[in-house]
């Protein structure tokens, strides 16, 4: 025999998951009436797609050359056209993808990596640990963001990966001064006197109340870092502090490019768009996520 | 406002003490010595021991900081080792270059972001705002050396309007000065103008929602005097404020610009001092920046203070 009020209580329960669905849902419902947002994540799936299959695409390798075909202008055959020593164009934009959204993404994980543990630290901790953290978060964030990246990957030396750290390193003191704005806000929080009430240690608190709490808007700065990232990683390339050739990368690819300008227009065309998109993408939905995950809105 | 300038410029010392920490450290703690890179060619070991010496490289390291900071505090952050020329003699000769090339940059910046701002809000949620919003969200999207190199296709090689590249010093030839800059500055002030726009259109849109904004209309004003005299002297106090903090994005961009239409400015001098590895300059130039960063980030503050009396107050 069932317990009447189990009976009871029960639909009531569904009737509440119904009115509240979860958090997750909530956003993903708010990014699918947002047509911005979503254009901003199919730019970046589009990519990101491209970039991991540009293995198996019916494509010569970014390095192949053929002496025939130099600086050839869009056709049939290479669509977008071929390079100084013909290689094609279009080969080594989809392999240029691979190292813009690598450097994108790596860069960004290095400062979460660094910035969050450093920011959540100063937050919580408060004292002489907040007061040494943020003097030096200060002194980073009073050097410009790439000139900053440019002088660590000078004296790094020019590469792919010291282009990475360089920007990673330079884009820490955004997310310390973040994770740890955002720590202090959620130590604010009931829950959190609660948990320290009844003895809860430190790293309980942090990682059960106030990491999941800062997650949001980490995330939104992340998308919109990754778009700056990738902006600083192009503009490396073009200096020549980024990814060395023959490697190609659309920063290096425009720095070649403007040797050929009036030649080969289509050589500086192709890079500079898919560094717009590739950005454009990222700001919208950083933008589309900011708005769906504003508390203020709900 | 004296007392408050001092007291940001106090507190500002210990950051630019740890700015200078770490632009020395930047150097040191690299693998790699850096006396075989000023011995060039000639590495006998007494020409090493010689040069190690000169430089007091044999010193302990917090002995070397004390000396480059205190050289550093009376002018003297060292010699370049491409030109052999004082590092801040370099940076004074390339600055007022890059001086213009801002300045320029800003006006174009401002002339197309603000009013682009005040229309945007005006028009809030109409076809002229998402078209707005989607050219601002362009243009911090576009590269500007991306931008800078399209410009050069159109406007030199197509169309052969303006020069590709070149510099007239502005004391030479003024209106020479002008027309070589304007493409660079037009290139370096569209990002900008897109950050302008963004704050300007988010301080209308709050100002427009205001209490005094709805009085003025219920008196019957026109939306000319409403919107020009009442709302947007108030929206643009944060907006210049914010003009001053763009600081930093424009010495940034100036970099890439001045690589692209060889301007011989301070962000060329960056580019250069690099791939020479001349880590004198490289260091002299990213600490002035910073210290000018902080001095703008106070003339911010001071700026904010002076245009909204409610802060002066407190």
């Amino acid at each position: 025999m069932s317990n009447p009020d189990t009976f009871q209580t029960a639909p009531s329960r569904q009737t509440l998951s119904e009115v509240l669905p979860p958090k997750r849902s909530r956003v993903w419902a708010k990014l699918k009436k947002n047509p911005a947002a979503l254009l901003g994540g199919g730019i970046v799936a589009f990519f990101c797609l491209v970039a991991v299959l540009a293995p198996v695409l019916p494509i010569p390798g970014p390095a192949v050359t053929d002496f025939m075909a130099v600086r050839k202008p869009p056709s049939a055959a290479h669509w977008f056209g071929t390079d100084e020593i013909g290689r094609d164009v279009l080969s080594r934009m989809i392999w240029g993808a691979q190292a813009s959204l690598m450097a994108g993404v790596v860069s960004v994980t290095i400062a979460l990596a660094i910035g969050v543990p450093l920011g959540v630290a100063a937050g919580y901790a408060r004292g002489w640990t907040d007061a040494a953290i943020s003097r030096v978060t200060e002194a980073l964030l009073a050097a410009p963001f790439l000139i900053l990246a440019i002088a660590m990957a000078a004296f790094l030396g020019p590469s792919l990966t010291n282009a990475m750290i360089a920007i990673g390193i330079s884009a820490v003191p955004i997310f310390i001064r973040l994770a740890r704005a955002q720590t202090m806000q959620v130590l604010t929080e009931d829950y959190v006197e609660g948990a320290q009430a009844i003895g809860l240690t430190h790293r309980d608190i942090i990682t059960r109340y106030i990491l999941p709490n800062i997650v949001p808007p980490l995330l939104v700065q992340a998308t919109l870092t990754i778009a700056t990232a990738i902006i600083a990683e192009a503009s490396l390339s073009f200096l020549g502090l980024g990814q060395q050739p023959p490697s190609p990368s659309w920063g290096s690819m425009l720095n070649t490019a403007k040797q050929f300008l009036e030649q080969a227009p289509w050589l500086a065309m192709w890079p500079g768009i898919g560094i717009f998109l590739v950005v454009l993408g990222f700001n919208l939905l950083g933008d589309g996520l900011r708005d769906a995950l504003d508390p203020r809105d709900n | 406002m004296l007392r408050f300038i001092g007291h940001r410029l106090l507190i500002a010392i210990p950051t630019i003490l740890l700015i200078s920490v770490f632009v020395f450290l930047l150097q040191k703690l690299l693998p790699g010595d850096p006396v075989l890179a000023l011995a060039g060619e000639d590495r006998n070991p007494e020409m090493l021991a010689f040069l190690r010496e000169k430089y007091h490289l044999n010193d302990p390291i917090y002995v070397q900081y004390f000396n480059w900071i205190w050289n550093a505090l009376q002018g003297d952050l060292g010699i370049s080792l491409r030109t052999n020329q004082p590092v801040t003699t370099l940076i004074a000769q390339k600055l007022p270059v890059t001086i213009q090339l801002a300045v320029m940059a800003l006006f174009f910046a401002v002339i197309i972001g603000i009013p682009a701002g005040i229309l945007s809000a005006y028009k809030k949620g109409t076809w002229i705002d998402w078209v707005a919003n989607i050219v601002a969200l362009s243009g911090l999207s576009i590269p500007n050396f991306w931008l800078g190199i399209m410009m050069i296709l159109l406007v030199s090689v197509n169309l052969g309007w303006l020069p590709a590249s070149g510099y007239q010093p502005f004391t030479d030839d003024p209106l020479q000065s002008l027309k070589t800059m304007m493409m660079p500055a037009f290139v370096l002030g569209t990002g900008l103008a897109a950050t302008l726009m963004r704050h300007t259109r988010s301080a209308m849109l709050g100002v427009l929602q205001s209490d005094y904004v709805r009085t003025a209309r219920a008196k019957g004003l026109g939306e000319r005097s409403v919107v020009v005299k009442h709302a947007l002297r108030n929206a643009l106090v944060p907006v210049v404020t914010v003009v001053t903090l763009l600081f930093g994005e424009l010495l940034a961009g100036a970099v890439l610009t001045e690589q692209i239409f060889t301007i011989p400015g301070f962000g060329k001098l960056v580019v250069d001092a690099v791939f020479n590895r001349d880590y004198a300059v490289v260091q002299g130039i990213v600490l002035c920046t910073a210290i000018a960063f902080i001095l703008m980030n106070i003339l911010s503050d001071a700026l904010y203070r002076v245009l909204n009396p409610k802060m002066s107050d407190q």
